[in-house]
């Protein structure tokens, strides 16, 4: 297998409290190749955002690494300076937020933020600098670029907006693009088109992507892998279709539970009898126990790690020995 | 744009009219201005002849509508006080409270967005701590109360900067007369203008700090931080504009308020402005000056309201878009 983009490893992200702490990600291994689409899923407050800003390095403060490593292939990223770190957002990992309507600067030209931050990452002169601009307007499918480019935010639809914010993370021409929900806020008839212009421009570009989603739908469609997460940890990583088809983590099947096939397009994730816990309320042992249908005695005393299977990885003690 | 600006000035010129009504009432109803004009002795032959003379006969809306056209022309008629045509004593004085205001409000809205915007990011140094717990001195001590303070501390016990008046003065035309080229004359004006600014300084430090802290936290700014772009330029270029927007319209008002306010700091340092005659003329009742002095206050307020909106067109795109499509 070729070197992966991106290297996460035994991720732990951790907010004090005022007496304890709060450990938000636990343990989060997984990869990126490059060129790869992964998809990323799991009930609201399982992680997946601060997954996502624990790598491109906007953690917001009192959140902090506590420990783990990140690589972008052979740099080590979770320790950069700030500047350092800096420079290398939007030119090599680039992030693309759930709300298109607030994503952009209300009271500066798209051509000024584009430009901008074109120039920031590539040495290009005012000129050539529009010029690139138009032309990522174009790619990702705004009509009249040329002219559209000196106006505002509020001129555009939400989803001409989402496009503008593709080609503001794509104007560094960065390897991986952290998109958190991209579609979310958007009217459903323009979700499709989104995630195609993503997919198109990011195969153009041999951009990998992570996407997280809600969207089982989008999965399938759109990724390669998918990784699971469930109260700052990852369930199970595997490729769409396996996971689809043949879950191995009783979490994921649960999910799965309710999708008939791939290509019928299924609305949200079904919920799993109960609930995901709290961060000060985790149990011992594996996080799912309180839930799971199949657990075994282990299950409530050791946390299972990522376990190689021959479909891809999961952290589920019903798979230990189960190595190929 | 033409029929915003057009719908404003309407609005401007009802407002002035409201207050004109008020300033013309102040006649009617606050003592009998014959009264005020004439001695004890005078017979009441010559009293209803006055009256009869000054048109205080006529219907109440002629005499509003006479009180309106000479109040454009800028005739408020003769202040019982002093005896000469208020117009002219108010021109006399107005370049002092002018002066004083201005360099007030340059010291307010720099050293208020100045500072506001060093608090919100430096916002756990200890010079944010000092000056944020010092500001709540400036926003909580009453305006005579930091003059006296002042007047105390570099006049009395330094003797740095003097106490009172406006130092020497330069004509510069018939009306207009200058302390801003003298070296006594800024002397003067530093405490006067501390004083009168410090309040609204405070308040605008604070007011920046919040907005700026509020849009740093907003996804454009987080979006902008995940492209890469320059700390400098994300804190003066994307979130500074933003910040302004709403902080002008305060600016503005707060500018009014620092000249109609100049009253009470006027008092207190003996500064010779319009506001110091104000006080003498309530004392007196001298209604012709108090009625003046309104409409002045109100056209201030007016102005700078207008100059508000101009400059919110001028500055937020959305409003511009907005009032294109919407044809208002
Ligand atoms: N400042 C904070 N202090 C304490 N806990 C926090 C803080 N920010 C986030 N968390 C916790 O971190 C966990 C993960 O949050 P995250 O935003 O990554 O979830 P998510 O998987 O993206 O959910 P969603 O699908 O709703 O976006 C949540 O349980 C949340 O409560
Ligand atoms: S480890 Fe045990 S509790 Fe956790 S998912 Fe597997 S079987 Fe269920
Ligand atoms: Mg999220």
């Amino acid at each position: 297998m070729t070197q992966a983009l991106l290297s996460v490893r035994d991720l732990v992200v951790e907010f004090p409290k005022r007496k304890t702490r709060l450990t938000a990600l636990d343990k989060v291994s997984f990869d990126i190749h490059p060129g790869e689409i992964l998809g990323m899923v799991g009930e609201s407050g399982a992680g997946k955002s601060l997954t996502g800003a624990a790598i491109i390095g906007l953690l917001e403060p009192p959140g902090h690494i506590a420990s783990g490593e990140i690589w972008l292939k052979d740099q080590r990223i979770d320790q950069l300076p700030y500047d350092q770190m800096r420079r290398l957002r939007g030119k090599r990992i680039a992030m693309i937020f759930q709300d298109p309507l607030t994503s952009l600067n209300p009271i500066l030209t798209i051509a000024n933020q584009l430009i901008e931050t074109i120039q920031t990452h590539l040495p290009l002169n005012d000129k050539e600098a529009r010029a690139r601009a138009i032309q990522l307007l174009d790619e990702v499918g705004i009509p009249a670029a040329s002219k559209r480019i000196d106006d505002y935010p509020h001129q555009f639809s939400g989803g001409m907006r989402q496009r503008v914010v593709i080609a503001l993370a794509l104007a560094g021409e960065p390897e991986l693009i952290i998109a958190d929900e991209p579609t979310t806020a958007l009217d459903v008839s323009v979700q499709a088109q989104i995630i195609d212009v993503l997919k198109r421009m990011c195969h153009v570009h041999k951009t990998a992507v992570m996407l997280v989603t809600h969207d089982m739908g989008v999965i399938a469609e759109a990724c390669d892998r998918v990784a699971v997460m469930y109260a700052g940890r990852i369930a199970e990583i595997g490729e769409v279709r396996q996971i689809v088809k043949q879950p191995q983590h009783p979490y994921t099947q649960g999910l799965m539970g309710s999708i008939p096939s791939i290509t019928e397009r299924v609305e949200r994730l079904t919920q799993i009898p109960g609930s995901m816990p709290r961060l000060d309320a985790i149990p011992t042992g594996c996080a799912f126990n309180p839930r799971c249908t199949q657990k075994i005695d282990r299950c409530t005393e050791d946390r299972p790690d990522l376990i190689a299977t021959d479909q891809g990885q999961v952290s589920c003690w019903l798979y230990e020995g189960d190595k190929p | 744009m033409i029929a915003m600006l057009i719908r404003r000035l309407i609005q401007a010129v009802l407002v002035m009219l409201v207050v004109a009504f008020i300033s013309f009432s102040l006649f009617q109803f606050v003592g009998d201005p014959i009264n005020n004009m004439v001695g004890q002795e005078a017979s009441q032959q010559d009293r209803a002849e006055l009256r009869e003379r000054l048109g205080l006969n006529d219907p109440i809306p002629i005499q509003f509508f006479r009180f309106v056209g000479n109040a454009v022309k800028g005739e408020f008629g003769i202040s019982y006080r002093m005896a000469r045509p208020v117009s002219e004593v108010i021109a006399e004085r107005l370049p002092a409270t002018l002066e004083l205001a201005l360099i007030s409000g340059v010291l307010a809205i720099s050293l208020g967005i100045g500072l506001g915007v060093y608090t919100a990011l430096r916002r756990d140094g200890w010079l944010s701590h000092f000056i944020m717990s010092s500001s709540l001195i400036g926003v909580s001590l009453p305006t005579f109360l930091i003059g006296i303070l002042l007047i105390y501390l570099f006049s009395v016990e330094l003797q740095w900067l003097p106490s009172f008046g406006r130092g020497e003065t330069v004509q510069i035309t018939e009306n207009w007369s200058t302390g801003l080229l003298t070296v006594s004359g800024w002397k003067s004006l530093i405490l006067p203008a501390i004083t009168l600014g410090l309040f609204q300084l405070t308040l605008l430090m604070r007011l920046v700090r919040a907005e700026m802290l509020e849009v740093l936290r907003t996804d454009y700014i987080k979006f902008a931080r995940a492209r890469g772009i320059k700390q400098r330029s994300i804190h003066f270029h994307h979130a500074l504009k933003n910040t302004l927007l709403p902080v002008i319209t305060i600016a503005g008002l707060q500018l009014g308020s620092i000249i109609a306010f100049a009253i009470i700091t006027e008092t207190v340092f003996q500064w010779p402005g319009v506001g110091l005659l104000f006080i003498n003329a309530i004392r007196f009742v001298d209604i012709p000056f108090m009625s003046a002095y309104l409409l002045l206050i109100a056209l201030v307020f007016v102005v700078i309201n207008l100059i508000v909106d101009l400059l919110y067109f001028a500055v937020d795109p959305r409003l511009r878009a907005t009032k294109r499509s919407a044809g208002r």
